[in-house]
């Protein structure tokens, strides 16, 4: 839920990133964070085990700049994609403005992709929230492997309401500000409606 | 009621201070944090230079959403009061009007036992103007209060914020 503040003359924002287990989540807030500017971030913040996979979420705050005199922040959040850290992905969904799934290209992790679109649906009701309602882009990430599935195959499976999508490569950057420019896009047009 | 949009005005970020300020004077407390329960830092006051607040209101909710569901495992409701000791220094967290999550940090000038007891009449105070700020969100018109800077904005506001 984005937060309004006329007092600092800020607004706030918040996104998820969200997907199955090693799909590249935390690589996507890892490479906003290396190539930002100092002034326009806060410290990213990771909660992962001692092998490196996220346990709670990872966090990193970004400014982009001002709408109308009102200083635009975003808050980045990821969940843990393992299934079994399901109370905590509901946790992190709260009081969400937008959502960027990132679906693992390689074939054999279709099915956990589909598995984690579904969960994603159903945390997001348990939350109030319907998928069709709100700001989301798909992002098909690590195109780069020899074992990708094809786009078009990952369209109709993982995007059938045809919502903004993006081929990327988080280890290297491709496509990762392209989806969240375009999520952050969203978000606002969306607050615009809202305020009418 | 809280699922809706938080929006800050002036007037009651002030109320707000003033509440926060004079706790941190009665609980002789080194810092105080106002959060809201999705992370969102709301108000801060007393010694709080060189602590990384964004960070402090992201893990503080996230705290309180992790203990929030455990609560819910043993069939307790929520865990309002919340209470870590440091080797220095310590923080008693509490949950207000069940959104508004309220952060003492304090030291040995201080003890629990005061800062319990002066967090419980803040927390009623703040707890009323989270209510009254409540019903200006819900019906901005008659409180004569704008409805959001949002709602004028066009498109093309969007595409320079992004440009390159």
């Amino acid at each position: 839920m984005s937060f309004i503040n006329y007092s600092s003359r800020e607004i706030n924002c918040k996104i998820v990133y969200y997907g199955p287990g090693l799909c590249g989540k935390t690589t996507n807030l890892q490479y906003i964070y290396t190539k930002t500017n100092p002034e326009l971030k806060g410290k990213m913040i990771s909660l992962a085990t001692e092998t490196e996979r996220t346990l709670f979420f990872d966090f990193l705050p970004l400014a982009l700049g001002q709408i109308r005199g009102f200083k635009t922040r975003f808050h980045l959040y990821t969940v843990p994609g393992q299934v079994f850290y399901d109370a905590s992905r509901k946790l992190i969904l709260k009081g969400v403005d937008g959502v960027v799934f990132v679906a693992d290209s390689q074939i054999e992790r279709m099915e956990a992709n589909l598995e984690s679109v579904d969960n994603l649906k159903i945390n997001l009701r348990e939350q109030g929230y319907e998928l069709e309602k709100i700001p989301y882009i798909v992002q098909y990430n690590k195109r780069d492997l020899p074992n990708a599935a094809p786009l078009e195959e990952m369209r109709k499976l993982l995007n059938p309401m045809g919502v903004g999508d993006f081929e990327a490569c988080a280890t290297v950057g491709k496509g990762v500000f392209e989806t969240l420019k375009s999520v952050a896009k969203g978000v606002l047009t969306d607050l615009k409606k809202l305020g009418r | 009621m809280w699922d809706t949009q938080l929006v800050m005005y002036d007037e009651d970020y002030r109320k707000i201070l003033g509440v926060i300020q004079r706790l941190v004077r009665d609980a002789n407390a080194k810092g105080i944090f106002v959060v809201d329960k999705n992370g969102q830092l709301i108000a801060e006051a007393g010694e709080v230079r060189g602590i990384d607040t964004t960070s402090l209101a992201s893990l503080t909710a996230g705290s309180i959403a992790a203990t929030g569901g455990l609560a819910k495992i043993i069939g307790e409701e929520d865990f309002p009061v919340h209470f870590h000791q440091g080797q220095r220094d310590n923080l008693h967290i509490t949950l207000v009007a069940k959104r508004i999550i309220l952060v003492v940090v304090f030291d040995d000038r201080s003890s629990l036992g005061l800062v319990r007891l002066r967090v419980k009449k803040a927390g009623a105070e703040l707890s009323k103007i989270f209510e009254d700020l409540q019903k200006k969100v819900d019906n901005p018109a008659a409180a004569g209060v704008p409805a959001s800077p949002f709602a004028e904005i066009t498109d093309d506001d969007i595409d320079n914020l992004f440009s390159d």
